[in-house]
């Protein structure tokens, strides 16, 4: 019964969600449309970044390198070949899978602080890479490559914002669809076993390496859809948009907004969007010193993040309602 | 008088407890043991005795009550704990593992004698002391961990299952030592162990748990004669 | 040769530094299994504390000493401030609180001090020393570096406190048991990496220039090194922060040009890693994340 009703609950929060996510578009300013659809951008890749480090344990401080060769396919592909920007997301993404999963192999042999100093180098040796000058016919070199923004198809009466930001909003909906649908599935359990108790996992007959090769792999499309997404979106790449600082910020997003959490990709999102301009407002003169001082903050009255706050709170709420008369309920 | 004095002692891990309400005590000079089978509490009575649970209840150590008191300041009180798995420092050398057990001593000269004394107890440990513990036997083991207690020159000493795992003779070698060390340093002692029949020999006083409570207590050779503990703990 | 002498020389020096940084990173990693991101802007700090004092005419070794005094407390300060309340909080939020620190650090620092690049003046004079192949100067930072290794040596191996702080690394609960105050251990710990820190601050500010975001680079650099050397291990950091500093000489000097040297370096300490996931002198790992 309880399980029923929880999830109907869920299930018109999402509705809710949604709704006011479309709606967003035609009521903020087309300067906050663009801040938002890079919140959406944001939120594909912390999800592919959950799925790996929240829930398969495999940390990754380099997935702005991922992010930053999906925004170069996308980009190379407009300039060069001509194709259209809706047709550079998938292929941004299969790349990306591609490489993550090449990554993902050596990966294999290294865990915990030494796979994060591999994916750190990883973060840090993009900007050079794409800087090579062996590459400047194709990557434009330190100039990087302008984009032309989208036009809305079919004459619909949308500005180009709008346009692009709804195009967003529904791939990251499936984005979220397909996160969520792996997680329930035998794929999820694996990853989550393989994350918890990785010898018993490998006894269980799951085959450890490939899942976590895989998830390397999936983790990276997530990124480079979103980068493809980002380049679209900014109309512009050049390698010091990639820097290391990337990186973090997803990495910082994943554990603001809740590790092994799919909604806390856009509490992620929305921090590493939001929180260094309102950090800029408060102190020009040391704006990443309030930048740290609202981490600090989140950390401490939030440790398992947003979504697990909200997740507490609930809790919470539901169980005084329970006391104060209510249905009885199980504990849970 | 005894020197420990537990009354409605409730202790456990995160929410639910594992000792419902133990009173016992500890007579001062004597070996007091505790028996129960694997998963009674034993271990869990020993780390709340010594702060590393919280508790509720009352704990007197020699009059002063140290329930909830952090571990540090109990162990300077003068109880040492031998713990479940001899908690040996494995990088240090037997040496330096004596000398953290009497760290927090600023008498020298009785320091050094007290390395003399544990030297003449176990002769192995002197052989040995240069060698990282990490390479002792698990006999030497033990008796590391029980010189490193004896170090901080306790007035009260908890031993968690100092038997587990060791061969009968190496056993009977320490609980030998256990008594003479018990009788020559005045050193009280609770002894809890799965063992009944080694513990009941050599205690004076014993209590039984099962699933954290106190079911049955009495002089040694009293608990010895009950039938239920005959036939559940010492198999005849 | 005798460049390429020259070559593996100053990589020596700068690779001493990196080796002083990695084993303050050992020293925090060993009781807390943690490594400290923000560790090179502490150390960037302190070295602008001291660049500070000297500016205001206090002698240089005066301000040697201060500032190491200094920035240990403001290591006990920060641990008890900040760590201890994410003692028990998954890796990767003690990873952010790091980063926090960091971007603090960095951000102050450019606040009281400005962006601008600063001249760290050295005590030792910079002419040669025993023909072309090192300078005094360069002499002088690897002097430095090694009595400092080696006083740290003999605290652990000698004095009492030495030997607490090295139990409650290796067991806290056992150091406990023993009557050792386990969190003033982990604070001082972090004290001594901070004092530590500051002086590969103030050697590498002499060799390079004074500016906030001075040890970033230098940071990855010893974070490298103490995970080549084997991240537990004190030696092994201290070999693989020489080897680095060889290394990425080397590569600069005749593989790759200065553009490209940390990518490389970075790429061969992997490659080595993939063959010995624990580091060169590490042992058995246990995954934490
Ligand atoms: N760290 C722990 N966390 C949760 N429960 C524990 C822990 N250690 C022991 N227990 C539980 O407490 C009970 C008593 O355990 P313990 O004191 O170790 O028993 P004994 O030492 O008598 O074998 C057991 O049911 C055990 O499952
Ligand atoms: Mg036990």
């Amino acid at each position: 019964m309880r399980g029923m009703e929880a999830d109907r609950a869920r299930w018109i929060l999402i509705a809710v969600v949604v709704v006011a996510a479309c709606a967003l578009p035609f009521v903020v300013s087309s300067y906050r449309v663009f801040q938002f659809n890079l919140v959406l951008v944001y939120s594909i890749v912390l999800i592919g970044l959950n799925l790996l480090t929240g829930f398969n344990g495999q940390i990754s401080l380099g997935h702005g390198a991922f992010y930053a060769i999906g925004a170069y396919v996308a980009a190379i592909l407009m300039h060069h070949a001509g194709v259209p920007y809706w047709a550079t997301v998938p292929a941004a993404g299969l790349t990306c899978f591609v490489a993550g999963c090449l990554f993902g192999l050596p990966a294999l042999r290294l865990h915990g602080h030494y796979l994060a100093l591999a994916t750190f180098a990883l973060g840090v040796a993009m900007p050079q890479i794409l800087k090579y000058q062996g590459l400047e016919h194709w990557t434009g070199g330190v100039q990087g490559i302008v984009i032309s923004k989208p036009k809305p198809p079919l004459g619909l009466p949308l500005t180009q914002d709008q346009w692009l930001y709804l195009f967003t909003l529904a791939i990251a909906l499936l984005m979220f669809w397909i996160a969520w649908n792996l997680l329930r599935g035998r794929i999820g359990r694996a990853m989550v076993a393989i994350r918890d108790h990785p010898i018993a996992a490998e006894a269980m007959g799951i085959n450890v390496a490939a899942v976590k090769t895989l998830t390397f792999g999936v983790s990276a499309l997530y990124a480079g859809v979103g980068g493809a997404l980002g380049a679209v979106v900014v109309q512009f790449v050049a390698p010091d948009s990639f820097v290391a600082l990337l990186s973090i910020s997803f990495l910082i997003g994943i554990v603001i907004g809740g590790l092994a959490s799919i909604s806390g990709a856009i509490y992620g999102a929305l921090f590493i969007q939001f929180v260094p301009n309102i950090a800029d407002q408060i102190s020009r003169a040391a704006p990443w010193a309030v930048y740290g001082l609202f981490l600090l903050a989140f950390v401490f009255l939030m440790p398992t993040g947003v979504a697990g706050f909200l997740r507490l709170a609930w809790a919470r709420l539901t169980a005084r309602r329970a006391a104060a008369g209510g249905p009885i309920r199980e504990p849970r | 008088m005894p020197v420990l004095e537990v009354s409605d002692l409730h202790a456990g891990y995160g929410r639910s407890d594992v000792l419902h309400g133990l009173s016992f005590s500890v007579e001062d000079g004597g070996i007091t043991t505790v028996l129960g089978a694997n998963g009674a509490g034993k271990t869990t009575l020993l780390r709340a005795l010594c702060g590393l649970l919280p508790v509720r209840g009352s704990i007197v150590l020699a009059g002063t009550q140290i329930a909830g008191r952090p571990t540090e300041a109990i162990v300077r009180l003068g109880v040492a704990h031998v713990p479940d798995g001899r908690g040996t420092f494995l990088n240090l050398s037997t040496e330096e593992n004596l000398r953290v057990g009497a760290i927090t001593r600023r008498d020298r000269a009785e320091v050094a004698r007290d390395f003399e004394r544990i030297y003449a107890y176990f002769p192995r440990l002197k052989e040995r002391r240069h060698q990282q513990a990490g390479t002792l036997s698990g006999g030497e083991q033990q008796m590391l961990a029980i010189s490193r207690a004896l170090m901080l020159r306790p007035r009260l000493l908890l031993l968690d299952e100092p038997s587990f795992g060791l061969a009968p003779l190496v056993v009977q070698d320490i609980f030998r030592i256990m008594r003479t060390i018990n009788a020559e340093q005045k050193v009280s002692m609770l002894l809890v162990e799965q063992n009944a029949s080694l513990a009941l020999d050599l205690a004076n006083t014993a209590y039984l748990l099962e699933t954290g409570r106190v079911v049955m207590s009495g002089p040694a050779q009293e608990l010895r004669r009950a039938d239920n503990v005959r036939q559940a703990y010492l198999g005849y | 040769m005798e460049a390429f002498l020259h070559q593996v020389l100053a990589g020596l020096a700068n690779g001493a530094v990196y080796a002083s940084l990695a084993l303050a990173l050992v020293m925090i990693y060993q009781s807390t299994h943690h490594i400290n991101f923000a560790q090179g802007e502490m150390a960037m700090f302190s070295t602008y504390l001291a660049w500070a004092m000297i500016n205001a005419g206090v002698p240089y070794w005066l301000a040697f000493v201060s500032t190491v005094l200094a920035s240990f407390v403001i290591g006990v300060v920060i641990e008890r401030a900040v760590i201890r309340r994410v003692a028990n909080a998954p890796v990767l939020t003690v990873v952010v609180v790091f980063i926090a620190l960091l971007v603090i650090f960095n951000s102050v620092a450019g606040w009281i001090f400005s962006y601008t690049i600063k001249v760290f003046p050295s005590p030792f004079p910079s002419q040669p020393l025993f023909g072309p192949y090192i300078s005094t100067h360069e002499a002088g930072v690897v002097g430095i570096s090694v009595l400092v290794l080696t006083l740290l040596y003999l605290f652990f191996r000698f004095t009492p406190l030495g030997l607490a702080m090295r139990a409650t690394a290796e067991n806290p609960v056992s150091a406990r048991l023993a009557g050792i105050r386990v969190g003033w251990m982990l604070a001082l710990g972090w004290g001594l990496a901070a004092a530590i820190g500051a002086v590969a601050g103030m050697m590498i500010a002499s060799i390079v220039y004074l500016d906030p975001n001075m040890l970033s680079g230098v940071l990855l650099y010893a974070i490298a090194a103490a995970l080549l050397g084997g991240i537990d291990n004190p030696f092994g950091a201290v070999v693989g922060g020489l080897a680095i500093g060889v290394l990425e000489n080397l590569m600069g000097a005749y593989v790759v040009g200065t553009e490209l040297k940390l990518t490389v370096a970075l790429a061969v300490i992997i490659g080595v890693l993939i063959f010995r996931p624990t580091g060169l002198f590490g042992r058995a790992f246990v995954t934490r994340v």
